[in-house]
């Protein structure tokens, strides 16, 4: 019992961490149509400032506030540069696909690069800040503590923008209609940059707290997590910050369920196979509500 | 829609191409075949059937993507299916490699069935969602099940094709011949498919699934018959890397990275072409090797590259219009105007079908 309890536990700290990465790819995705591959890339570029802010001597919490900004204005960036100009143009969905995966390939094999941070893993500060918590039999880390309230903070801040703020009134109008809400005088262009700064962000916030639970990080670190917490953004139904967080949370805990009862090769692909379970048994995902276009 | 700059990148060079179509194909394939005469090293011979495999692969997603325009990122699951089952059948039952081949083809593509009779219904992205799943599932499988695949340590020992009492092997050529073999008669298949009933239902519903369905086009059967003729193709190719790969193969080499090169292959390349899933294998392969002076920079300069092709030609370097499979005179042409029948690929005019 304790075993399995410890691993929902864990299921449920790392769950959250995924649930923030979610909300960027659901924002975008919401918006844009668009599976937004160098997300995962922004991920572990802000892990990465994050190391390197506090290899400068930053101190941990300037350290992730300066990460944040950063990894918030690369990903305005890579929509600013990279994508915005296939929208004018009006390209094929796949040309802004293929230019995320161009684009997270430059992030990433730029991380690793031996004159930046090689790809070799970096050992990252600690977040299990306050020892082990002790119950009976079953340990809890106090880096699952830390990260499942700091995901919890963050993801009721992002719900309170988006539902209670012009920018998400804004934000939701251009997720329903972009045309519609772009005649009612939605700067449909602030918006998409809004979800990409935020996404990038929030990031950047759970590259911070999964570094700190594994205590490493690598260039690649985002490669697996990125499928991952995009299968969380389906699974709660995209385009629904709640859904992200219960999608996150299911991902979590059966991928730890998993790797404690059928073993470790089964960890990363759980998130798949309920992917694929729930889009054939509810294509819109778990709370989606919005039809998808059929022929 | 029409963007006539898109079209008009390089009018020379595609006018060339195209009117001197027959003697550069002919040409090309005489120096293909003669390749291993020429005193070409090993490496390279390699290096040229990995470009002839991934111009296989790419055809197999081509049509897939380029003619019914349906996004899969999971083709490395049939690639892997392919190749673990001729493993298996060659290894373990002492199958030959045609056989295996040819049943490790047959067995991605009831897979391709399955997993099409369900997710086809789905439009779009959230297909290309499931094939991501597909992918990575695939690969759990192969290090799960230990009594089939022997798990994360792969298989070994995977026999050589043997044609006609002759063993194939890298030097004596015949890994070369075999996979330009398969991949020209892959490029017959895919001509042949572009310009029959079933072709021209594809290009229908990727122009427009709801019109196609009105003209009594019936687009899931259609999308399910893609997916089964895709993963056939790639598994077939996948028996064939089983093969060359110093007869070993393992669950990693068949990542969510190989998905992703396959499909920037096909978008590179040009999209609904069958020339440009040569160019851009050739590319894709070359560019790596070609830049190794750049270092680690060429990875970095390998994303701009495909960003910078969105940009700026998102039809693929070779994507670019031809007036099959209606031929027009000359004169007819001029009376219409170029732009009438040349918009770009990538946009989807009314009759692009490029070869």
């Amino acid at each position: 019992m304790e075993v399995f309890l410890g691993a929902v536990i864990n299921g449920i700290a790392l769950g959250m961490a995924y649930a923030l990465i979610a909300v960027g790819y659901s924002m975008v995705f919401g918006i844009l149509r668009l599976i937004n591959f160098s997300h995962a890339a922004v991920y572990a570029f802000g892990a990465y400032m994050v190391y390197f802010f506090i290899s400068l001597k930053f101190g941990l919490l300037p350290a992730i506030l300066a990460a944040i900004l950063l990894s918030g204005l690369l990903a305005v960036l890579i929509d600013q540069v990279a994508l915005k100009p296939l929208r004018t143009k009006a390209s094929v969905p796949i040309a802004s696909l293929i230019t995320t995966i161009g684009v997270s390939f430059i992030i990433q094999n730029f991380l690793s690069m031996d004159s930046i941070f090689t790809s070799e893993k970096k050992g990252f500060p600690s977040l299990n800040l306050f020892g082990n918590i002790q119950f009976g039999n079953l340990t809890i880390q106090s880096s699952q503590v830390i990260m499942f309230f700091t995901a919890l903070f963050l993801l009721g801040l992002l719900t309170f923008i988006v539902q209670k703020t012009r920018l998400g009134l804004a934000m939701r109008a251009t997720e329903q209609n972009q045309r519609a809400a772009h005649l009612m005088g939605v700067n449909v262009n602030y918006v998409i940059s809004a979800a990409f700064f935020i996404g990038g962000a929030s990031a950047a916030i759970s590259g911070a707290l999964i570094g700190g639970y594994y205590q490493i990080i690598s260039p690649t670190m985002g490669a697996i997590i990125g499928l991952k917490a995009f299968s969380a953004a389906v699974v709660g139904g995209i385009g629904i910050l709640y859904g992200s967080v219960v999608g996150g949370l299911v991902v979590g805990i059966s991928e730890t369920v998993a790797a404690q009862y059928l073993g470790s090769n089964v960890r990363d692909p759980m998130a798949f196979v309920i992917l694929i379970l729930i889009l054939i048994i509810k294509p819109n995902g778990l709370f989606g509500k919005k039809g998808i276009s059929k022929v | 829609m029409h963007k006539k700059n898109d079209f008009r990148v390089l009018p020379a060079f595609e006018r060339f191409i195209s009117r001197f179509q027959v003697p550069l194909m002919v040409l090309g394939l005489g120096l293909l075949i003669a390749v291993p005469f020429m005193g070409v090293s090993r490496v390279n011979i390699r290096l040229m059937m990995m470009i002839l495999l991934y111009a296989m692969l790419g055809m197999g997603l081509n049509v897939l993507i380029g003619y019914t325009g349906q996004v899969s990122l999971g083709h490395a699951g049939f690639y892997a299916i392919g190749a673990y089952a001729n493993a298996i059948l060659t290894t373990a039952y002492g199958f030959s490699f045609w056989e295996a081949a040819i049943a490790g083809a047959c067995i991605a593509a009831l897979v391709g069935l399955l997993l099409g009779m369900p997710t086809l219904r789905l439009s779009g992205t959230y297909l290309t969602i499931v094939t991501l799943g597909f992918g990575e599932i695939v690969v759990m499988v192969l290090k799960q099940w230990d009594s089939l695949t022997n798990g994360n340590f792969g298989i070994r020992g995977i026999p050589k094709p043997v044609f006609f009492g002759h063993e194939l092997n890298l030097p004596n050529g015949g890994f070369y011949w075999l996979i330009l073999a398969l991949s020209l008669l892959t490029a017959l298949a895919c001509y042949l498919i572009r310009f029959s009933k079933t072709g021209r239902a594809f290009t229908a519903i990727k122009e427009d699934a709801l019109a196609a369905t009105m003209m009594g086009i019936k687009t899931v059967r259609y999308k399910i018959l893609a997916f089964v003729i895709s993963a056939f193709i790639t598994g077939l190719a996948g028996a064939y890397y089983s093969v060359i790969n110093n007869g070993y193969i393992e669950p990693t080499n068949f990542s969510f990275n190989i998905s992703v090169q396959i499909i920037c292959v096909v978008i590179v390349g040009g999209l609904g072409t069958i020339r440009g899933m040569y160019f851009g294998a050739a590319l894709l392969t070359l560019f790596p090797q070609v830049f190794r002076f750049l270092d680690q920079w060429r990875f970095v300069i390998y994303g701009v590259l495909l960003v910078g092709m969105m940009q700026f030609r998102p039809q693929g370097a070779m994507g670019w219009q031809s007036t099959l499979p209606y031929r027009l005179s000359r004169g007819l042409k001029k009376r219409l105007g170029t732009p009438a029948v040349s918009a770009p690929v990538a946009q989807g005019g009314p009759c692009d079908a490029d070869v």
